[in-house]
This record gives C-alpha cells, structure tokens and sequence, in this order.
C-alpha cells in the first residue's frame, strides 16, 4: 500500500519534480530513481531494500530516510507516550468514579466533559492552549522542543484524541464488572472499597481498556502529525507534512511505513498484555 | 427525559447548521470571498458584523454560513462512498468465507494498521488537493470500520436458521446476501455511518487545516482556523467561531448516534459511545 501511494497517480516523477520542468530533466529523473523500470520490478526492489532497513533517499535533504526518521522518532514517541499517560491518569480515575457515583453529578459532568472532549477538533484546543498559555498568560513555551514546559500544551493536545473515548470505556467497564457477584462478595467480606475497586474491579475491567488504547495508538500516532505542525515538534508527524509540501515521497513512503510498523508492534503488546492481566489467556495459550 | 432533551437539542442545532448550508446565499449578510480592506480585523460588533472580520476584511460570520456547505457536503458525501464499499467488502468476506474472506481482511487490516490521517494527508498529496479529491481520499480511508463490523455481522447472521431456510428454497447467495443477510446487519452499520459524519468533519477540516483541504478559493472552517492562526494575539476570533462551528457540527452528530444507537440496539445504552 505505501510503495502504491505514490504510483497512484499514474507517474510518480510528476509529483517529484515542479510542475515546469522540461522533459528532459523528467525523463532523466526518472530513469535515475529507477520509475522506468517494470512495476513489478520496481515493487521487488523495494520490498527487498525496506527489508534490509533501506527506506531510500530523502529528494530534498539527499540524506536516507532511515537516518531522518531516526533522528526525528524519539520526540514523537515521547510526545505520544506523554499524551497516553495524560489520557490514562485524567480518563481511569474520571471513568471509575462516574461508575461508582452512577448518575451523580460528579457522573454527569464527567461523562458530559467526556462526550464534549470527542468532539473537540484537535488543532482548535490547540491554538485556544496556545492563545491562553502561551500568548496571554505566558505561562509555558509553544514551540519546539527542549524542557519538560515544552511538552505540557502539545501532549495535554494530543492526550484529547483518546481522553474523552476512554474515560466512556472505563467507566461503562467497571459498570459491568462492578455488578458481578465476586465484587460483591469481596464487599460482603468487608474488604476495603479501594482495594475492591483497584484488586478487584479494575483488575478485571482492564482488558477492554488496554484494547482501547493499543487501538487507539494509531490515532495518537496520526493526531501527532497535526500536533507536531501547529507546536513546530521535531517529531516524524512534522517530517511527513514538511516532506509532502517539499514533494519529498521516499520521506512520505518511509515514515508512514515505521508508523505502521510501530502500530502493529504496540497491538502484539496489547495481545501480550492479555496474557498477563487474565490468568485464564495465560493457560489457554500454554 | 434528559435524553430527550439532548436529543432534540442535538438535532435542532444540526437543522439550523443544515439550514444555513442550504440557504447561505439568503442567510449570509456578505458574500464569502467579499473584501473590504477598511474594515480589516474588526472585532464582534452587532451593528456590523456581528463575528467580526477576518485579515482582509471578510466577514467571519459569511464565511461560517458557506463554510457549512463544504463541511457538511464532504462528511455526507465521503460517508456515502465509504460505506457502500465497506459493507460490500465485509458482507462478501463474511458470507464466503475462507480464503476470500481471508485476502479482504487482509487489505482491511493492513490499511487499518495506518493512522486515517496519516493516510489521507498521504493520499490528498499524491491526487493533489480539491474538492472531488478531497472525498476521494476520505471515501478510501473510511471504508475499512464497515467492511470489519459487517464481515462480523455476517459471520453471525449467516448460520442461522433463516438463511439456511432460504438456501433449502433454492435462493442464490446474491439473492441471500442481498436479500436476507444485509437487513439484519444494516442497524449498526448505520449508527457507524452517523459517527463517521462527524469523524469525516473533523478529517477535512484537519487536511484544510494543513492546507491539503479544497482550493484556497473555497471557503471551509478548517482553512479559516489556518488563516486564523497567524493572528492568535490580536484576533481572538478568526479561530474562536470556525472552532465552535466545528466542535458544535461534531458533537450534535455524535450526540445524535448516541441516541440513534440506543434507540436501535437499548443494550448498548451508557456503553462506549462513537465507536468510530
């Protein structure tokens, strides 16, 4: 699919080169990226060079893309991994009250904060983040990248792609855990709320919650490219984006192929992860 | 009782968002693209243009009436590409089965494995931006929830005890497909579709945000809130109203799912909300 993006046009070097430049300079280009070659061809070298770790070479930069997404991953990944734990420390404890004060007010403006925050456009709180803690109160830097500041607006940004989502997930969770008859009987034996809502419910409620969030990944990893560009984030999301104005595809091809990747290596964590929150997986598969 | 409320507070937003769509040559006091230099950046004023204007003096209020044209045009239309082909897909794969079924997940899952914008930034580069390309590329993104949902559907619809009545009658599996699985798929395929208005809105106003959207000289929210950026310390309102239009749209169309999803399946109440 990615090595099929940039023939979708029909001539890749098209989209290459500016839009005036003589034939020449378009036939030489593509005889020396190789785009005069057979398909079928091209598609067998590629595979056979991403396979060796060989993402090709970036046009603008003339640098290898393997090298220009290493240097720009660490600070997506702590962007996005600073966003999940937002997510994760704002949405659990939110959903797990709403489930125990079902139909409180705690609940009601906890699942109403929860329905607005899917609905808010990503880039909009960001720019409203940044005209109050950047512009009006001057409280935290808004762009680029350095201190723990520097990560504050970006990540609680981003954290709002799977906040609300999450917070609706536990708290519907541990409804459904929380009316089971061991929770009850760990009640009955006058075992302590806390520890009956973090040992026993949770424990329980969690898998559907780790589901989430490893489906979820891929979201965070997508919002990260709109996040990057309005926060000027040296991360992979503002690599592609410079790279698809700059017309730079072997960039585009490279770092929506690591994404993926990426996103099938966290989800092989999640089923991982199965195993070690519920006994019963962990003996099926022994 | 509440629910209601919300409901019908949901869809009376959502009918004056249609409405202004639809009449935004009446509705609007200025044309979208109208210039008047003199008035540049003026802020609210109810006795000129009550949201102010933009850097070039465009009346900000114009643009979100026409801007709700091309928001609400992309979601319906790109949803109404995608979810044909998803339900295709998944109803194919789930009623044949085996290697069939196998290829198609396959193509799902792959392009699940890419993040929906990351795709159609990716996508919207190569075709070039524009309207027609700009549903293009969120019909090809959109696809893959429904063809999952359905094939699951199907997996299930398809062994009891109705088809195999019709199979015994001699019907043929088009006929079974079309006739006798899809109506009992059809329930949260719509709901999805509803939710997927409301994600497609935010898809196109995030490409036009980027400046991969429709061409400059089409008015959307998402290329307001662009141009509106450069001016966050002077004109709080070039960004302020085309967000809240668009975080508005978003949450009365999810709210409406919400509802429609209680209304058409009461087990799934308080569960997880848009599952797109």
């Amino acid at each position: 699919m990615v090595f099929g993006l940039v023939h979708l046009s029909g001539d890749p070097v098209l989209l290459m080169v500016s839009s005036d430049s003589p034939p020449d300079v378009v036939a030489t280009t593509r005889h020396a990226l190789g785009f005069d070659r057979p398909l079928h061809q091209q598609f067998g070298d590629y595979v056979g060079r991403v396979a060796r770790g060989d993402l090709g070479i970036s046009l603008r930069s003339n640098r290898p893309v393997g090298a220009l997404i290493r240097e720009r991953l660490p600070a997506t990944v702590e962007l996005t991994v600073a966003a999940l734990l937002i997510a994760a420390a704002v949405a659990i404890p939110a959903g797990i009250v709403s489930a125990v004060k079902r139909g409180s007010a705690i609940d009601r403006v906890a699942m109403v904060g929860a329905v607005a925050g899917q609905a808010v456009p990503i880039f909009w709180l960001a720019l409203l983040l940044i005209t109050l803690f950047g512009v009006h109160l001057r409280w935290l830097p808004v762009f680029g990248r350095g201190s723990l500041a520097h990560l504050v607006l970006p990540a609680v940004s981003l954290s709002t792609v799977i906040l609300g989502r999450l917070a609706r997930l536990v708290r519907s969770s541990m409804l459904e855990v929380l009316g089971q008859d061991y929770v009850r009987t760990a009640r009955a034996k006058g075992v302590g709320e806390l520890r009956v809502l973090a040992g026993h419910a949770l424990k329980n409620a969690a898998i559907p919650i780790v589901t989430l969030l490893g489906l979820q990944f891929a979201q965070l990893l997508g919002g990260a490219v709109v996040t990057e560009t309005i926060f000027a984030w040296p991360g992979i999301g503002r690599l592609v984006v410079e790279a698809i104005f700059n017309r730079d595809f072997p960039v585009v091809q490279g770092v929506v192929l690591v994404v993926s990747l990426i996103f099938v290596a966290v989800n092989l964590l999640v089923d991982l992860a199965y195993a070690a929150l519920d006994p019963r997986i962990r003996t099926e598969t022994a | 009782m509440r629910r209601d409320v919300v409901f019908w507070v949901s869809a009376a937003a959502l009918t004056a968002i249609l409405a202004s769509a639809l009449f935004a040559e009446r509705l609007a006091p200025y044309g979208p693209n109208d210039q008047d230099i003199l008035q540049r950046l003026q802020p609210p004023d109810l006795s000129a243009h009550v949201l102010g204007t933009d850097e070039v003096g465009r009346d900000i209020l114009s643009r979100l009436i026409y801007g709700a044209r091309i928001s609400l045009l992309v979601g319906v239309i790109a949803v109404g590409f995608s979810c044909p082909l998803g339900v295709l897909v998944g109803l194919v794969a789930g009623y044949a089965g085996r290697r069939v079924d196998s290829v198609l997940m396959h193509v799902t899952d792959i392009q699940l494995a890419i993040p929906t914008i990351l795709l159609a930034i990716a996508v919207v580069a190569v075709l070039g931006p524009g309207l027609p390309n700009v549903i293009l590329t969120l019909s090809v993104t959109g696809w893959t929830l429904y063809a999952r949902l359905v094939r699951g559907e199907t997996l299930a619809v398809k062994t009891r005890d109705f088809v195999q009545a019709a199979r015994a009658n001699g019907a043929g599996d088009t006929r079974i497909m079309m006739r006798h699985v899809l109506p009992n798929v059809v329930s949260p395929v719509i709901v999805v579709a509803v939710f997927a208005v409301a994600n497609m809105i935010i898809l196109e106003a995030t490409l036009s945000f980027l400046g991969l959207g429709v061409e400059p000289s089409v008015v959307t929210w998402g290329r307001m809130l662009n141009g509106g950026r450069l001016y966050l310390r002077t004109a709080w309102w070039l960004t302020a109203f085309p967000g809240l239009a668009i975080f508005v749209t978003v949450l009365a169309v999810n709210l409406l799912g919400d509802h429609l999803r209680d209304w058409l399946d009461p087990r799934l109440r308080g569960s997880l909300g848009s599952a797109v």
